[in-house]
């Protein structure tokens, strides 16, 4: 009898626990965000959605894409939130994605949403390729301040600049595509090879090129504008620069994955994702957000900084990726032995 | 009359409950390599013949990839650095196990013991320490006259760093098991000690030499995260595989990769099995173990050797957790513990430390217990057959396996929805059964090895006593080998607490393990804060290290009267 | 209608007659085959209740593998083998009642010298006290009383060997076997403990089998010796049979020491030559002119004499080496193109004041002789 009452007892104090848990609706959440923005994206998304919780899976945009087509036969995932648009549209071509049209994304602007209906993405905010430039190197080296691409063909730059590898990094690749769509592609190619002599490595990381000018390894380092920021709050002499002759960005954006358990909390998510309140907390580290009318809190950025993005069909261009890819490697790949 | 020609008698031989035993451990052997590591391993590499589509390639993916301009770049890259690191690194190892084992310097166990630092901390501890050290604003980056460290001069470095205990360890086990009687015998007939060395010495330890070699040869090899974070654009089969995968999300290729990296490895693989084969016609049962003389003309300069061999293992770690206690390298070097508030770079924080810690402890408890059972009863169970030679290969394997590529083959196979084992996936079981695979070779040669020192007629006379084998296995064989077995587990923790590329594809959302986080917060920039994550693992594996010591220690003291 | 019931008796009585008589282990046509290399060819074998059988014969002989078919270790591809009338051919080694003691001993390194012997002794049969009587009991048979509480590596290679023999013996075995027991220690012990294991055996009265390649511990402890090469039995016989009556020239070759002497038959019956020189071998008689055949003589049979004082049909041989032994003298001589041993005692060496370069007379008594005439 006492063991009876005992269990009924442990039953007791599990029980609510546990019916509240069961509530909560346990969302996985795979992203490429930046570490120090999941905290508030899953704090403003659980303080809206009451019973959902997120579950974050975070890498880098190719680790978590390689993943996600990995796991496409069983998906682990429920939503995406956070991830590069290209790799949404690879997923896309794949039929990897729930349609879902959230609740206010009409009002997104147009380029920063799917163009299917109903929709697979919505777009949060655009992040762009930026230079990276370490002051102190420059005072160092006597290297002049670049403000645009070309800027960085000047030969004093030589062995000073660093850029994520198109073939490794997602990164890469949205630089290249930002060049191609602003000069043509024979223009573009032009560009990397008169700018190869002035490089002095191709990193497989993408955030490496801002990290090792953040080190004062080089001078320059060709990355996404965020990593800057975090680097520059950190102490780096850094400063970010968005050349004035268009750059190429990327969205980050939202989706559903086809063939979650949790559907109708995901389109929730999604929902949200596309809300007001949740592009305020992405204006506080996005200069440019997909829906109009927010006002970004980030510092740092360029007023004119939406009209340097190059206006260009990146899908289009992603489409051609794999021959770019191909092209880029066969210049800049094998032939690129070491320098000093 | 023809020898052939005896009559078979037809009644079959009954299956003792012994043989019952051992032939089911055999199975399990067989399921145990098969669904975790063959089986897995396959769906991953037939990627390598089908088109994206899933459609029937052929070999128009090796084509394509043979096309590829980068491909002979890599292939050749990738071997010269490994031979390299091998060329410098043995000769190295050999001297500071020669030290060890053959002289009569001061603090060997203290030498032992720094030897095995670079095993003990994630692969990017030594390669901030050198960007720390060699950098364009490294402290020495004079040493490399206007070179860089970014390539291949970084690649060989840290990977001599990194391979050093490996070869170190082989050789020391090498050296140590000479047989005093032949050196007795050169010095009677009057030899040089030069001629000694290189006809008794040199030849006693070819096998370890080989063993070494190939085993620095193919971690080279495998190993991306070195060429990925100091390697700059130096291609390398390693990171061509990471480009296939991460970067171009193309698993056919990748495979196509894994497949030209396994040949390299395969073939290192059978050398040693040549080696191997070789040493056990030249050994000895009743060799005297050889106790070295002081002489100070070989003593002193050893001493040296070693003294600043580990000057250098310990400087570079040292580097590694002073870089963990300043601000922003290398424009604020105040000193700060912020560092360790990981809480502040990744929402996880400390949790990732504690998760690692389970994992790992999982892979070891566990893991010892396969590994020690399984090369048993290859060892010691029937040997006729096709199926224990199959698992003693299968056995081998994974040390040729790039982490990554398991990973994937992780994904792939357990994730597909018709695997009833599917249920693994995403918890930590998952990165427990992988990383224990991952380290499974080197666990297996220690308890082979251990096994094979064991009187091969104790399970006979057990049975003619009516004793059942697992009875045995029980009181003798596992007491017998416990120092081996702590090895095992020691090693397989350690290893699951550093590991990073097999698992990077297997965490879930509550089963995110310290050495990625380390690697994150690389990535995002934060390097101190990397610094300080890869500090505390290496604490905790320090500290099972000298755990391992202090219960070796007290292993044997409980056992001194029996061990010879 | 079957069988009327008074004969059914008589065939049961037959056959406990039978099982009565019949030897306590049967080796019937036993062959075993690795891969293509054949270890046994057709062995057949008996052996009586409480007898010490050696196998003997050089290595790769068969003699171990015979020894651990018998054991069940490695079962034969053909053949059978019966112990006490049960066919054990196909049992696995826990199911068949033998000790075994192996050339390494195999004790267990960390158990003691107690726990060892105890290992076998287990289960409802053995309750606590018993055990310990039973070790106890064995640890006197094998003189080390006071070793028990000591591990294997704190003995001395003769006290293991005694630890062995005692954990075999533990389970009172219907058959003991012995895998080359003694070649791993040195000259004086191994003749002492052959002795121990010998009386040890006769008063326990244990079927012994030991395998070895030393021919005198076979003639010094056995009953009988089975002499064994290539896979075969060459003989079997108790010592005096093979050592005096070899049955074949590789028996006479291996046994004990000889000299080998080539010949041919030659007129008159009983005469042959040998490298040209005549000798009288009786043994020879039946055979035909002309026949090849082999002899063999051992030194304790060779007679020398002064050339002085030869005797009739005596040849001439001159002395290359001399070996002082003891007992006896051996002297290495040459007669012509034969090489021959010959054994002295250390009294008659002296009289006959041999040296190397000295020449006697050497008689090889026709009696001594063994003859094999040579396969054709």
């Amino acid at each position: 009898m006492r063991r009876l009452a005992l269990i009924a007892i442990a039953l007791a104090g599990v029980l609510p626990a546990a019916a509240q848990a069961q509530q909560r609706t346990r969302l996985t959440v795979y992203t490429a965000l930046e570490n120090e923005q999941l905290q508030p994206f899953k704090q403003a998304a659980e303080a809206a959605l009451r019973d959902v919780e997120i579950a974050w899976v975070r890498d880098s945009t190719g680790v978590i894409t390689a993943r996600l087509i990995a796991e496409r036969a069983n998906p682990r995932a429920d939503v995406v939130w956070g991830l590069s648009v290209f790799s949404l549209l690879q997923m896309e071509g794949l039929d990897m994605l729930e349609p879902y049209t959230p609740a206010g994304a009409d009002a997104l602007r147009p380029s920063m949403r799917s163009d299917r209906s109903p929709m697979t993405w919505t777009g949060m905010d655009a992040f762009v390729s930026a230079i990276c430039f370490n002051t102190v190197v420059a005072q160092q080296r006597n290297l002049p301040r670049p403000s645009t691409w070309d800027d960085l063909l000047n030969p004093a730059f030589r062995g000073q600049i660093v850029m994520p590898n198109p073939n490794s990094s997602g990164t890469g690749f949205l630089t290249m595509a930002g060049w191609i769509g602003r000069r043509g592609e024979a223009g573009a190619w032009d560009f990397m090879t008169r700018l190869h002599d002035n490089i002095q490595q191709y990193t497989h990381s993408g955030s490496a090129p801002c990290n090792n000018a953040a080190r004062g390894e080089f001078g320059v380092g060709i990355s996404l504008d965020m990593r800057a920021v975090t680097l520059r709050n950190q102490g780096a002499p850094i400063e970010i620069i968005v050349p004035t002759d268009g750059v190429g960005f990327d969205l980050e954006a939202t989706a559903i994955m086809r063939g979650t358990r949790n559907l109708d909390a995901a389109k929730r998510l999604a929902d949200f994702a596309v809300s007001r309140a949740a592009m305020t907390v992405y204006g506080r580290f996005y200069a440019l957000l997909a829906l109009p009318g927010v006002d970004p809190s980030v510092q740092g950025y360029p007023a004119e900084f939406s009209q340097r993005l190059v206006d260009a069909d990146f899908r289009a261009i992603a489409l051609q990726r794999d021959r770019l890819l191909r092209d880029w490697s066969a210049r800049f790949d094998g032939k690129s032995a070491p320098r000093n | 009359m023809s020898e052939a020609a005896l009559p078979v008698v037809g009644s079959r031989p009954r299956l003792s409950a012994d043989q019952v035993a051992m032939r089911a451990g055999l199975w399990l052997a067989v399921a145990f390599l098969a669904l975790f590591l063959v089986l897995p391993l396959g769906t991953l590499l037939m990627r390598a013949f089908e088109t994206p589509q899933g459609g029937f390639a052929g070999v128009a993916n090796f084509r394509d990839y043979a096309s590829t301009p980068a491909l002979l770049a890599a292939a050749w890259n990738s071997l010269w650095t490994a031979a390299l690191t091998a060329v410098v690194v043995v000769p190295l190892a050999f001297l500071y196990a020669y030290g060890l084992t053959r002289s009569c310097m001061p603090a060997k166990a203290a030498f032992r013991a720094v030897m095995m630092l670079p095993l003990l901390a994630p692969s990017l501890l030594p390669a901030l320490a050198l960007i720390y050290l060699f950098g364009n604003q490294g402290m020495l980056r004079g040493v490399l006259l206007g070179h860089s460290i970014y390539g291949p001069i970084g690649i060989v470095v840290a990977q001599v760093f990194y391979c050093f205990p490996s070869a170190a360890l082989i050789l020391a086990v090498a050296l140590s098991t000479a047989d005093a009687r032949l050196y007795e015998a050169a010095s009677a007939l009057k030899a040089s000690r030069v001629r000694i060395f290189r006809t008794v010495t040199l030849p006693g330890a070819r096998y370890g030499l080989v063993s070494a070699l190939v085993v620095v040869f193919t971690l080279v090899m495998t190993d991306f995260g070195i060429p990925k974070v100091i390697g700059g654009q130096f291609p390398v089969l390693a990171t061509d595989v990471y480009k296939q995968v991460v970067g171009l999300q193309n698993f056919n290729m990748g495979a196509v990769v894994g497949i030209v990296l396994l040949a390299p490895a395969v073939l290192a693989y059978l050398l040693d099995r040549w080696a191997t084969r070789q040493r056990a016609a030249t050994l000895s049962g009743r060799a005297v173990p050889l106790r070295p003389l002081p002489r100070r003309q070989r003593d002193v300069p050893l001493l040296v050797l070693c003294l600043v061999i580990a000057a250098v293992l310990v400087g570079i770690v040292g580097v590694a957790a002073w870089g963990s206690l300043i601000r922003f390298w290398p424009y604020n070097l105040s000193l700060t513990l912020d560092n360790y508030d990981f809480a502040r770079f990744d929402a996880s924080g400390w949790d990732t430390v504690w998760l690692s810690v389970r994992m790992a402890t999982l892979v070891a408890v566990i893991g010892t217990v396969i590994v020690f059972i399984i090369a048993y009863v290859l060892e010691r169970g029937a040997q006729d057959g096709v199926l224990p030679k199959l698992a003693r290969f299968a056995a081998s394997v994974p040390l040729a396996v790039p982490g990554l590529v398991l990973g994937l083959a992780y994904v792939l196979f357990f994730n597909h929805p018709a695997n009833p084992l599917g249920f693994l996936y995403g918890a930590v079981a998952i990165l427990v059964l992988n990383s224990l695979v991952h380290f499974y070779t080197v666990g297996h040669l220690t308890a082979v090895t251990a096994i094979r020192q064991l009187d091969p007629e104790f399970e006979a006379v057990s049975a003619s006593m009516r004793v059942p084998v697992w009875v045995t296995f029980g009181r003798v064989i596992v007491p017998i080998c416990l120092p081996a077995i702590l090895e095992i587990a020691v090693y397989l923790f350690v290893s699951a607490m550093t590991t990073v590329s097999a698992v990077i594809f297997l965490y879930g959302p509550d089963t995110k393990p310290a050495a990625i986080a380390v690697v994150h917060m690389d990535e995002a920039g934060q390097a101190s804060a990397a610094a300080a994550m890869a500090v505390v693992i290496l604490g905790i594996t320090t500290a099972a290290k000298v755990g391992q010591l202090a219960v070796g220690a007290v292993v044997a003291r409980l056992t001194q009267a029996w061990r010879r | 209608m079957t069988a009327p019931a008074p004969e059914i008796e008589t065939l049961e009585d037959a056959a406990r007659r039978a099982r009565r008589d019949a030897p306590y282990l049967e080796v019937q046509e036993v062959g075993k085959q690795f891969g293509s290399f054949v270890a046994l060819r057709r062995v057949n074998l008996e052996i009586r209740s409480g007898e010490f059988v050696t196998f003997l014969g050089p290595s790769g002989c068969g003699k171990t593998t015979l020894l651990r078919g018998i054991a069940g270790l490695d079962p034969p591809t053909t053949g059978r083998i019966m112990q006490g009338g049960r066919d054990i051919t196909h049992l696995p080694p826990a199911e068949r009642d033998f000790g075994i003691v192996f050339q390494s001993y195999a004790l267990f390194p960390n158990l003691t010298v107690a726990e060892n012997i105890a290992y076998g002794l287990r289960g409802a049969a053995w309750p606590k006290a018993r055990r310990r009587e039973r070790v106890a009991e064995l640890l006197s048979i094998v003189g080390l009383a006071d070793q028990a509480p000591k591990y294997p590596a704190q003995l001395s290679g003769g006290q293991q060997q005694r630890v062995a023999l005692a954990r075999a013996l533990a389970n009172e075995p219907g058959l003991l076997l012995l895998d080359e027991p003694l070649s791993a220690l040195d000259a004086i012990v191994r003749q002492h403990l052959r002795q121990e294991i010998r009386s040890l055996q006769q008063r326990l009265g244990v079927t012994t089998i030991m395998v070895t390649h030393d021919q005198e511990e076979a003639l010094g402890v056995s009953d009988r010796i089975v002499v064994m090469s290539r896979g075969r039995i060459e003989q079997v016989g108790t010592p005096a049979e093979i050592y005096d009556n070899p049955a074949s020239p590789f028996v006479a070759g291996f046994v004990g020491h000889s000299s080998r002497i080539e010949a041919v038959v030659d007129t008159p019956p009983g005469i042959i030559i040998a490298s040209g020189m005549k000798l009288v071998a009786e043994a020879t008689r039946p055979l035909l002119y002309g026949a090849r055949v082999t002899c063999f003589i051992r030194p304790e049979h060779v007679r020398l004499a002064r050339l002085a004082e030869a005797p009739e049909g005596a040849l001439s041989a001159v002395v290359t080496g001399l070996e002082y032994l003891g007992p006896v003298v051996r002297l290495s001589l040459e007669a012509g193109p034969l090489r021959l041993l010959a054994a002295v005692s250390p009294g008659e060496f002296a009289a006959l004041e041999a040296a190397p370069g000295a020449a006697f007379a050497v008689t090889l008594p026709p009696e001594h002789l063994m003859v094999f005439v040579e396969d054709v």
